[in-house]
């Protein structure tokens, strides 16, 4: 056999990369497995898990009460992304227009929201939106409406708060694919004739695919699993996976179904991005 | 055509939409502003200015702790990411090895997996390894989220990046470590800059990871408030997170002037 010939740069390469490289191996990559391998494990008596092969967690995912609430996550994810984009697409157009000096402080002011707790955030929203709260006060005392409309606490209440939550993270991946845009392409497609509707179909669109697609995923796999979010905005009165697979792992302590729903998700995302990498390159993810 | 002309070219309504986005985005954190004035100590409604919370927070109050330990987490884990993003950004950008391959699949998951998966999985693997949860593990899940974001911002910068001037210091004279500092690493500064900045924000607003691997005495600001989130969130939570906005309000100004200075004295 072949001796393997070792690289003349091996030592640097190890004191540069290999720090990196094994902490996301014990932290990052370890844990996943383990969680693979919990899903296939039997529950114990007293919650953790026995290392004794079983599917009956897998099995259980597939009863109708799970699969309801697999099929309403995967929804509201999808109607998330779909409002997101619509909100985001036409911000990061118009912010490519604006000169280019504004663009890093018009940005950062997207990014700055981070800093108030995203629970505190969507606990102001709940003040304005409670039946007792900004919006009903208001309209009550000027006389529009006499009983307050009911707008928390409802799985409408928790698309909104979902949205509010992920489009800075639409935002970012359209921004940079927006501003990469060629407006040479645009200026001779209108020069060839095309009207504005047919110039963003046929050029601006498929330009700006891999932002829109990169954006999707950002937006799609983490609010399947933001728990908080239908904890403050649905009071309770709405579960969704993120809720499901939280609830299993720390209050019903059933591990193995909780590793189960969270390998569940580890697909949906695998299924994404190997729908993503045909069309844009992993790097305009960030 | 001139940049002021192509605006004003397109009208008011762009600019109208942007800041009706911009509203969505400020409009909870003003009425988070707003209710820490508010003399009704039940945050139902707003019955009058008073700055009795203000006082009571700043003559102490538990939740300064927590604030804290968010704050030094973050910093920290950012201490942490920086270091082990730049070193591994510039060993993949200088050579090539078997493994390279693996490593980057590995940077693309924490962006992409659904943080809840992340944060059982840690809870998971650090119980089997025998961890006590606390400020270690907050530490460790910490800088597995933050040092994808720090490497991928800085090879955006590190793409651009001339060899040539790393191999014209060496010819000159200067050894390997000189040249990193006085060389690579000015170059790359900006980069080092965003990522950090990135990664201190990802860490503060953290709720799903931290949620997992924190211990029952040590809770960041963020799980903290989820404790309370069921209930009542208490005014004292407002009136902190308000001194932080104020805090950064002023800050930035500051920050943008010493940059200003900075680039009149040394111009690009």
């Amino acid at each position: 056999m072949k001796k393997r010939s070792l690289n003349p740069n091996f030592l640097r390469i190890l004191v540069m990369v290999g720090p990196s490289a094994l902490w996301l191996l014990l932290f990052l990559a370890v844990p996943l497995v383990y969680v693979v391998v919990m899903s296939f494990c039997t529950r114990g008596l007293y919650g953790g898990i026995q290392y004794q092969l079983s599917f009956a967690s897998y099995r259980s995912i597939f009863s109708s009460l799970y699969l309801k609430v697999t099929w309403k996550s995967l929804l509201m994810a999808f109607e998330t992304c779909v409002i997101c984009l619509l909100i985001s697409y036409p911000f990061s157009w118009f912010l490519s227009r604006v000169p280019k000096r504004h663009h890093g402080i018009l940005m950062l002011l997207v990014i700055l929201p981070f800093w108030v707790s995203a629970l505190l955030r969507l606990n102001g929203w709940s003040n304005i939106l409670r039946d007792s709260g900004i919006v009903n006060t208001l309209l009550i005392k000027t006389g529009i409406i006499k009983k307050p409309i009911t707008m928390m606490y409802t799985d409408g209440a928790v698309l909104f708060g979902m949205v509010y939550c992920m489009v800075p993270f639409m935002i970012l991946p359209l921004h940079t694919s927006i501003s990469k845009l060629d407006h040479s392409l645009i200026e001779a497609a209108m020069d060839l004739g095309a009207n504005r509707f047919r110039t963003f179909i046929r050029v601006i669109l498929p330009a700006t695919l891999p932002g829109i697609f990169a954006g999707t995923i950002q937006v799609f796999i983490p609010s399947l699993g933001a728990f908080f979010v239908a904890d403050v905005m649905g009071g309770g009165n709405s579960v969704y996976l993120g809720n499901l697979i939280q609830n299993q792992f720390l209050v019903a302590r059933n591990w193995p179904l909780g590793a189960a729903f969270s390998v569940l998700l580890i697909v949906f995302t695998l299924v994404m991005l190997r729908l993503y990498t045909r069309i844009g390159s992993l790097d305009d993810l960030a | 055509m001139s940049e002021r002309s192509k605006i004003h070219r397109q009208g008011v309504w762009p600019i109208v939409f942007m800041l009706l986005v911009y509203l969505f985005l400020y409009m909870p954190i003003l009425v988070v502003v707003v209710y820490s004035f508010n003399r009704n100590a039940s945050n139902m409604t707003f019955q009058g200015f008073t700055l009795r919370w203000y006082s009571e927070v700043l003559h102490g109050s538990n939740l300064w702790a927590n604030l804290f330990l968010s704050l030094k987490l973050a910093l920290v884990a950012t201490i942490i990411s920086v270091v082990l993003g730049t070193l591994a950004t510039i060993g993949t950008y200088r050579y090539e090895f078997r493994l390279k391959k693996y490593l980057n699949a590995m940077l693309y998951i924490p962006l992409v997996i659904p943080e809840l998966v992340i944060g059982l999985a840690s809870l998971a693997a650090f119980s089997r390894m025998g961890m006590k949860m606390g400020f270690g593990t907050l530490v460790f899940a910490h800088v597995t989220f933050c040092l994808p974001f720090v490497i991928i911002t800085l090879r955006a910068r590190i793409a651009d990046f001339d060899r040539s001037l790393e191999e014209a210091a060496m010819d000159l004279g200067a050894n390997e470590w000189r040249t990193l500092r006085r060389v690579t690493l000015p170059i790359l500064a900006p980069g080092i800059l965003a990522g950090a900045f990135m990664s201190i924000t990802l860490s503060i607003d953290d709720v799903i990871i931290s949620y997992f691997v924190s211990g029952a005495d040590q809770l960041t600001f963020p799980i903290k408030i989820y404790g309370m989130v069921r209930g009542k969130i208490s005014t004292q939570v407002y009136v902190i997170s308000s001194i932080l906005i104020f805090a950064v309000v002023l800050i930035w100004p500051a920050g943008m002037v010493i940059r200003a200075g900075h680039r009149r004295r040394h111009p690009e």
